[in-house]
């Protein structure tokens, strides 16, 4: 045992030593600003707990959006950059049907349907988005060196944003105020905002609904397949092509209810409403295990109460003023540490074997 | 003790023991071949002497030390070069620069040098491209000094890496499967090289062959690996005759080649 | 008709339709419109969906021209008539269907530009008759001999690049000769004419004997050579060292654009050592952008009390050193956790880099010394025995000396045993390791360079601007960089000013662009990706030309080795 020891610090490289005092550095700061943080009583339980329930809901959306990049990813090993802009296509798009139904007085008289109605118009649009992207700028480089694809998403990411930007403007768009969805309910003693509520459930729902079309579908037998072994799932008969595309689709629709969702919460959209959720997701998805759906959920899901925690718990705890600010900061912080120290995720990769 | 010795080495990846306790020591100045049926742990075996895995039992010793815990590049500036199973050229530089790459290790300008151009860093940079053309000669590729590496056609791609791997002025060199792909003549010539490098330059040669024909002609130590083990070693003649290994290979064509070797 | 591509034909239409649609509802073609290339002939807005048609037409007509010439002139003709229809529809489409509710540039304005500012019929007539004109353009030049069409083409191109590029032109020119060529808006018709002459002989005597001039040259002796190309050199300098006194007054715009672009080839130039010849994708570079400046600004601003309560302002040349030390030791630092990604995960780890310092500079909680969401006025300019600088004139020269600092440094490396060990690494990791070389040494050093280049731009740039704010250091900057790398060439050294040229000097110039200059970029790097990866001016262009040069140049090296020892 003491051997094995040994025999490990020998092989230390100078560059593990770096990372390793970085590590304990950070997780002593989160220790000591969470415990003085806790302790000041600056906060009462129940804000607590509004601050773990905002992050669930918001978690959901990340999940929602987490699932596109993980499965991309899973099946053709790069990172789909422009993901984001699928994300926000949808519901930018939306807007529109949403506020004519406002303006027709449909949202009170009917908001569920209304509500379905934006959330199929989003969807669409996004896995729309979603297939065209894959078809025009990522088949013709299937096979490429790694960096190849990742450019071009760059490339089509932006492309698609200004697109947006041009077509709808540059404005912040407001979603109509659903009355439904004023006021809170009183769960378990809690009194929970409606639109949280809701958000999460559906985030959970559309997760489950999502999942179970890949496991138990024939299509999701095949995306699956073709994301374990491309040859072997073409040798077996499947139309990889058709599956890629498929593979889009899902995490297209996925996106654009967690378009509408986010938009729920925070009531508006804009063109570049995509690009920091989507790292954010990106995040839970390789936090979770790239590749890995239940772990995009999860991971989603985690990420969403650590930002939400975050800048109440440690960095106040540390003396950081308006550490509101660095909400993101914390998002992005934990991707780099992610992505340095634990880049198969918690639950562990699944990709598929190369070519 | 050998140039090289591999003593109880075991590497595995979660349940699959890829190899089992296996000791092979290679004598200095000898061409040792290590045969066996795909998936026999060969090249994760050479993985393991140059570093690029970790053993998790055993020990690997190399001019008198133990290099198993080294990390590859150290390993590399000691003496062990490799050339790979499915070409590993840079194919973006030209010939010349990958050989020149492969005398990184005996170079010294860093950043300053070049910077400042210093009279030591020309003199330096033109010994060192003198000396690659010269290994280039030897492998009868200087014509072709600068076209890129990824325009060569096959059989001359091996060469550079064998070039190449030269230029790291090894004690040892591991060759992984060095006439795949090659037609009757290439293979002859190839294995002229090799002789060659054993005869002028004193290199240690550690083979990986699938071509028995080759492997009965050079070797002077052929090790036979089965699903991780060593289950035979000796010469050629002894291996040929031996009921275990034709017993590994059995059903396989290279079984005919052992008997035409014969 | 027997023979006739129908499917692709109609195919072409229908692509040619969409982004013809795309580039009309998205604003681009409207706001093109307000700018004329040749005075009441033809804007850029015209000539963009023009460019649409002719694409389409062409590629139409290719398939077309196999069977029959003929054919090839109908399948552009129904291209361009399908594009046109299209494009008559959204234009009649746009007020009844009140479009503008949703497409925020469904404007009356865009109708009006449709239809060549007529009004029904007339103005469809009249779309219709240039769209399928400039189909059967399309196919007139696919049928062409290519040594007709390509003179052809690259003098039309010349002639509106001169007439984009009016407002330099036009202001450098003396005023007589702007006068003929150039109007309060674009070029002349005679003018135009005769520039299409001119380019168009000049390209075709470039055909007829353009090979025969380099075949000569490449027969001289290499010591000639060698004194032509450095003669070459010389004379650029001395061109671009006169330029500023020359232009005087006039040239205050001229030199505002040249030294942002001269910005961006420096940077360029220090990712191109970290992207294009160690081949680690940084898409954090920003970073060290703002490294540098700010650290120029924090030591030299008059403001920030928390900080001048321990250091006084100090002057520019007395800060630089400081910047340049705090870019390269952010080099190493962000650099050292990166060490054993690869690939994609490097670069979302750089980009979150980039993000977190964005974050950080622009908080409240550092306010006190970086300034927060204001930013810092009052950074120190440069200053020689007395006089500061002020203008971009001034600037320019330093902007050139920081250039030059930076093709120094690739030149000299590249090919130097680091630049070898750079580019293995690129190449394949594991074999550059199993060769001997030190991958940590060898990525940090790579990174450190990098960042202390952006960091001198970065320090110029803060300087030049006397106050710096954090909204100029966003993520957009690093992909502004990796774009015009991409563009020219990734590791090429001309393809880094080539890409900087295009892609920050036209945006410049032409500010109609400047809205749209994203998704430009973004249309670029996916059609560079998929169509020309090795850039516009490809780094490996020079192994062509050693392939030639194989014989000589071997006596050459062993001459000269011979020669060294």
């Amino acid at each position: 045992m003491l051997e094995r020891i040994r025999v490990r610090l020998r092989h230390l490289s100078g560059t593990d030593i770096a990372l390793w005092l970085i590590s304990v550095v950070l997780v002593v700061l989160i220790v000591v600003g969470s415990y003085r943080s806790l302790t000041s009583g600056r906060y009462t339980v129940r804000q607590w707990m509004d601050f773990v329930i905002f992050g669930l809901a918001q978690g959901g959306v990340y999940a929602l959006i987490a699932l596109g990049y993980t499965m991309v990813y899973g099946v053709l090993q790069m990172i789909n950059f422009a993901h984001s802009e699928v994300f926000m296509s949808g519901p930018f798009t939306a807007y529109f049907v949403a506020n004519a139904l406002d303006k027709a007085g449909y949202f009170d008289s009917h908001p569920i349907i209304s509500l379905a109605i934006v959330f199929v118009v989003a969807m669409t649009v996004s896995m729309f988005v979603a297939v065209v992207l894959e078809m025009l700028a990522y088949r013709p480089l299937r096979g490429s060196p790694r960096l190849v694809p990742l450019i071009t998403a760059i490339g089509a990411s932006f492309f698609l944003q200004y697109t947006f930007r041009g077509l709808y403007g540059s404005g912040v768009k407001a979603y109509p105020d659903i009355a439904m969805l004023h006021g809170t309910w009183n769960i378990a003693g809690l009194n929970i905002q409606k639109t949280l509520v809701v958000v999460f459930i559906a985030a959970i729902l559309l997760l489950v609904g999502l999942y179970t079309f890949v496991q138990k579908t024939k299509v999701g037998m095949g995306i699956r397949s073709v994301a374990e072994d491309q040859q072997a799932a073409a040798l077996m008969g499947v139309d990889v092509d058709r599956m890629i595309s498929m593979t889009f689709a899902v995490g297209g629709a996925g996106a654009g209810a967690a378009g509408v969702l986010y938009a729920l919460i925070f009531k508006q959209v804009h063109f570049f409403m995509g690009f920091v959720p989507g790292i954010k997701a990106f995040t839970a998805a390789v936090l979770g295990g790239i590749g890995n759906i239940p772990g995009a959920m999860l991971g989603g899901l985690f990420l969403g109460v650590f930002e939400s925690l975050g800048p109440s718990l440690f960095l106040e705890g540390l003396g950081v003023p308006a550490s509101y600010q660095l909400k993101d900061a914390i998002a992005f912080t934990m991707l780099v540490l992610v992505l340095i120290f634990r880049p198969t995720g918690i639950l562990g990769e699944r990709i598929a074997k190369r070519a | 003790m050998g140039a090289l010795d591999i003593i109880n080495v075991t590497k595995r990846f979660g349940g699959l023991v890829a190899v089992n306790d296996v000791t092979i020591i290679v004598e200095p100045q000898t061409i040792h071949s290590i045969i066996g049926p795909n998936g026999a742990g060969k090249t994760t075996l050479f993985n393991c002497i140059t570093g690029f895995y970790r053993a998790d039992e055993g020990e690997i010793i190399f001019d008198g030390e133990p290099i198993q815990y080294l990390p590859p590049d150290e390993i590399a500036r000691m003496g062990i070069a490799r050339t790979y199973q499915n070409i590993r050229l840079f194919s973006n530089l030209t010939v010349l620069e990958n050989v020149l790459v492969g005398m990184h290790s005996h170079l010294h300008s860093w950043f300053i040098e070049p910077i400042l151009g210093l009279a030591s860093y020309k003199r330096e940079e033109a010994e060192a491209r003198e000396e690659a053309m010269r290994l280039l000669e030897f492998v009868e590729l200087e014509d072709k000094a600068f076209f890129l590496s990824k325009n060569l056609p096959y059989g001359e791609q091996r060469r550079l890496e064998i070039a190449r791997a030269l230029a790291l002025k090894p004690k040892v060199l591991l060759l992984d499967e060095p006439t795949a792909g090659m037609n009757p003549r290439e293979t002859e010539e190839t294995m002229a090289l090799i002789r060659r490098l054993r005869d002028e330059r004193g290199i240690t040669i550690v083979l990986i062959e699938h071509d028995m024909k080759v492997v009965m002609n050079i070797s002077d130590v052929i090790s036979v690996l089965d699903y991780g083990q060593k289950i035979a070693e000796g010469t050629p003649l002894e291996i040929r005759t031996n009921p275990r290994v034709i017993e590994a290979y059995l059903g396989r064509g290279a079984a005919m080649g052992l008997s035409e070797a014969a | 008709m027997r023979g006739f591509p129908w499917r692709e034909t109609i195919r072409a239409g229908l692509l040619g339709s969409v982004v013809a649609l795309h580039v009309s509802l998205v604003g681009m073609v409207e706001a093109f419109s307000r700018r004329e290339i040749v005075k009441d002939v033809v804007t850029l807005g015209q000539l963009l969906l023009l460019l649409v048609v002719l694409s389409a037409g062409y590629w139409a007509a290719s398939k077309a021209s196999k069977r029959n010439k003929v054919y090839g002139l109908l399948a552009g003709l129904i291209v361009g008539v399908i594009i046109g229809l299209v494009l008559a529809a959204l234009a009649l489409s746009i007020k009844p269907l009140h479009m503008r509710q949703v497409f925020a540039n469904a404007s009356r304005g865009l109708t009006r530009v449709l239809l060549f500012n007529k009004k029904g019929l007339a103005g469809v007539a009249t779309l219709l008759a240039v769209m399928g004109g400039g189909g059967l353009v399309a196919g007139l030049l696919e049928i062409l001999p290519s040594r007709v069409r390509r003179p052809l083409l690259y003098a039309l191109t010349a002639a509106l690049t001169l007439g984009l590029l009016r407002d330099i032109f036009a202001v450098i020119l003396p005023r007589s000769i702007s006068r003929f060529f150039y109007t309060s808006s674009g070029l002349t018709v005679k003018g135009a004419v005769v520039l299409v002459v001119a380019w168009a002989l000049y390209f075709t005597a470039s055909e007829m004997w353009g090979q025969r001039v380099r075949s000569s040259l490449e027969a001289l002796p290499p010591s000639q050579q060698k004194t032509l190309r450095w003669g070459s050199y010389l004379v650029a300098l001395i061109i671009l060292l006169i330029l500023p006194p020359l232009l005087g007054e006039r040239g205050g715009y001229v030199f505002e654009v040249l030294d942002i672009v001269g910005i961006y080839i420096v940077m360029g130039l220090g990712l191109n050592i970290v992207v294009g010849f160690a081949g680690l994708l940084d898409l954090g570079y920003v970073a060290f952008f703002a490294i540098g400046a700010y650290t120029m600004a924090v030591l030299t601003t008059p403001e920030l009390p928390a900080v001048r309560q321990y250091i006084p302002p100090l002057d520019f040349w007395e800060a630089l050193p400081f910047a340049l030390l705090a870019s390269l030791l952010s080099g190493i630092i962000l650099g050292v956790p990166v060490l054993k990604t690869r690939g994609d995960y490097l670069a979302i780890i750089t980009l979150g880099f980039g993000e977190i310092i964005r974050l950080l500079v622009i908080s409240d909680a550092l306010k006190p010394i970086l300034g927060g969401a204001q930013g810092i006025t009052g950074v120190a300019r440069p200053h020689l025995l007395g006089w500061a600088a002020k203008t971009p004139q001034d600037f320019f020269y330093f902007i050139l000396v920081a250039i030059a600092i930076g093709f120094f440094i690739s030149v000299r490396l590249k090919d130097s045993r680091l630049g070898r060990a750079w580019k293995a690494i690129r190449e394949d990791e594991d074999v550059a390791i199993a060769m001997g070389i030190d991958h940590v040494a060898t990525k940090l050093t790579a990174f450190a360079t990098g960042a202390t280049l952006a960091g001198l731009s970065g320090a110029i740039f803060s300087s030049k601007l006397f106050s710096i704010a954090p909204h100029s250091f966003n993520i957009l900057i690093s992909i502004y960089v990796l774009s015009l790398l991409i563009v020219g060439g990734i590791g090429s050294l001309p393809g880094v000013v080539v890409g900087a040229f295009a892609l920050v000097g036209l945006p410049e110039l032409l500010r109609e662009f400047a809205e749209y200059r994203m998704l430009v970029y973004g249309a670029a790097l996916v059609v560079m990706m998929i169509y020309r990866p090795e850039g516009l001016w490809p780094e490996t262009l020079h192994v062509a030309e050693y392939k030639h040069h194989t014989s000589s140049t071997t006596e050459a090296t062993t001459a000269s080795a011979g020669a060294g020892k």
